[in-house]
């Protein structure tokens, strides 16, 4: 892996982008990572923009926020317009196209999936394509453990809420072993 | 950080990194052992505080702060603390005082709004002598500004927001585990020098989260007040005493003493009489100008050989040293100064930069707060070798911009 890894997850606020970003900085954390996570939101508690940034390091990081991106995941159709031109020669691309409809550059690792939908559909609420999304992401990149990713899991979310997740966690992963280009 | 030294530091951090699981709450209450973990600055201030010791919290949320009173509003009254959530900020700083006043260690948290509410309590505490922290997490202004976004935008306001001259002693961290470090100092030299002590965080800052390992509690050095030894008879609450720290009294032990705005005499009571009063603001000013080398903190970054020099406090402090660490890689000797505390300047740090080095950028989220002090250290006005990089519009000043200012000055 080449440090440091710089991740940006970005849709709209309500999409549980920031919770994401905390979960992935927290697995980071148990790897024994340098880490730092930052975001950015509207006053708005549902819709507006909304996006975490999540900084993966082996040295100490100075600047938080990330200014290019060896990973952006977009879970609606503006983020993926804003911040699609910040993304490195060959970063990763994960967009949700139950929402992103036209992706103005295509890059090579592209991935598209439509996380909201698939959520609705197996695991009846569109609630949890934050984990499931996220879970991709840690499958595609391999930037933390799936086992620090699951405690990290269990740790943030509310107990009663945990199945639901891992549930979704494991749907993220098994999409992304399944993604056919 | 291998190049940095920090000056004076006022507590003593284990820096072994011992990484495993778990945020919960509990955890962070062990008072040894401690592991690390992904903490939000807001949280770092929180359980700085906590570990200070201080009792008493009353306050208005306000983002981005809130965090500060949602923990402790569930964290002190297990530990037989006090947390009101008041009507208002006017309120707030009050009830801070007169907890203060009782005997405890008293905190408050806000924005820039509410900050401008407190500003005649602030003055208020540092009248009439008595120690409390107020932290004030910036956010854009004026006014109610932009909520969730970003600026630098109280520093002058954190040194002369209240009416008549008093002293000011405001603390500035860069990280989280530095927003924890400077709120246990924040409320020692509160205490140490009784008066309202300020800390200013930036948004990102509040909200940012890092990975972090606090200090077993045995390794940080608490500050309390001193208790008066003399008979209550002899008591006086506003002694002219260049020890510190001062002791001092709190209602309810049997030392009889007045506390008021108006200008005040050694017991406390109002007074009109010139030479009180000159008593009174010298007391005020002795305060921080005999005790600078305790007070004042800097960082400083690859300055030993460094021809051009960053200069930068808070969040912006970490694009400059990212700034400083690409152009040191191409070769040029980049240094940072950050200071830990604003208020009281480092005017003598800041004069041996101005001496060592060809040219002083200071980046920052105003539109030249920090710069104007530098610009009052600087001698020769016609032949100014300041840089300014300024930006008012929310969001950080990136590393690059920085570099390429460097590289276009050097």
């Amino acid at each position: 892996m080449k440090y440091p890894y710089e991740i940006r997850l970005s849709g709209s606020g309500g999409q549980g982008l920031i919770l994401a970003g905390i979960i992935l900085a927290r697995a980071a954390v148990l790897e024994n990572h340098h880490v730092t996570q930052t975001q950015s939101y509207g006053p708005e508690s549902r819709g507006g923009y909304s996006y975490a940034d999540v900084i993966i390091s082996n040295e100490d990081i100075y600047f938080p926020e990330a200014v290019s991106f060896d990973c952006l995941l977009a879970l609606n159709q503006e983020s993926c317009d804003k911040y699609l031109f910040d993304l490195r020669e060959n970063g990763i691309l994960i967009v949700d196209t139950t929402f992103v409809k036209n992706i103005a550059l295509v890059v090579e690792n592209t991935y598209e999936v439509p996380f909201t939908e698939i959520a609705i559909e197996k695991l009846g609420s569109p609630i949890p394509t934050n984990i499931m999304a996220l879970a991709f992401l840690v499958q595609v990149t391999g930037i933390v453990k799936l086992a620090s990713l699951q405690q990290a899991i269990e740790e943030s979310v509310k107990p009663a809420f945990i199945d639901l997740n891992l549930r979704a966690m494991k749907l993220g992963i098994d999409l992304a072993k399944n993604y056919e280009k | 950080m291998s190049n940095s030294e920090t000056i004076n530091p006022n507590t003593t951090m284990n820096n072994e990194s011992k990484t495993s699981s778990t945020t919960k709450v509990e955890e962070l209450q062990n008072l040894k052992g401690r592991k690390t973990v992904l903490m939000q600055g807001n949280e770092a201030v929180a359980y700085g505080a906590l570990d200070a010791g201080c009792n008493f919290f009353a306050g208005y949320p306000i983002t981005p702060s809130t965090e500060i009173a949602e923990i402790l509003a569930a964290e002190l009254p297990k530990r037989g603390g006090v947390f009101i959530q008041m009507e208002d900020e006017l309120g707030s700083i009050c009830a801070v005082i007169g907890a203060s006043l009782a005997g405890a260690k008293a905190l408050t948290a806000t924005s820039g709004p509410g900050f401008s509410l407190m500003q005649e309590g602030i003055g208020f505490a540092r009248s009439a002598e008595t120690p409390c922290v107020v932290v004030d997490v910036q956010r854009v202004g004026p006014s109610t500004g932009m909520p969730t976004s970003c600026a630098q935008g109280d520093i002058q306001q954190s040194r002369w927001g209240t009416h008549g001259d008093s002293p000011a002693i405001v603390l500035y961290p860069d990280s989280v585990k530095e927003s924890y470090e400077l709120t246990i100092r924040a409320i020692n030299l509160s205490e140490k020098y009784r008066t309202c002590v300020i800390l200013l965080l930036d948004e990102v800052l509040g909200h940012m989260r890092e990975a972090v390992r606090l200090p077993d509690l045995s390794n940080v050095r608490v500050i309390s007040r001193v208790k008066p030894t003399v008979p209550p008879h002899w008591y006086k609450h506003y002694e002219n005493n260049e020890k510190y720290p001062i002791p001092l009294a709190s209602f309810g032990e049997g030392y009889r003493f007045h506390v008021t705005g108006l200008t005040h005499d050694s017991l406390g009571f109002p007074t009109n009489k010139p030479n009180e009063a000159a008593e009174m603001m010298a007391r005020l000013k002795k305060k921080i100008t005999y005790n600078i080398r305790d007070l004042v903190q800097i960082e400083s970054f690859q300055m030993d050989d460094a021809k051009i020099a960053v200069f930068a406090a808070g969040i912006t402090a970490r694009s400059a040293k990212a700034a400083v660490v690409m152009a040191r890689k191409e070769g040029i000797p980049a240094g940072l100064l950050r200071p830990l505390t604003i208020w009281p300047f480092p005017d003598d740090a800041v004069r041996k930069m101005l001496r060592d080095v060809d040219i002083v950028i200071v980046p920052e989220l105003n539109q030249g707060q920090l710069i104007r002090e530098i610009e009052r250290l600087v001698k020769d006005r016609s032949d100014s070798k300041l840089i300014k990089i300024q930006r008012v519009d929310s969001k950080l000043i990136p590393p690059q911009d920085i570099l390429q200012k460097i590289k276009e000055v050097i």
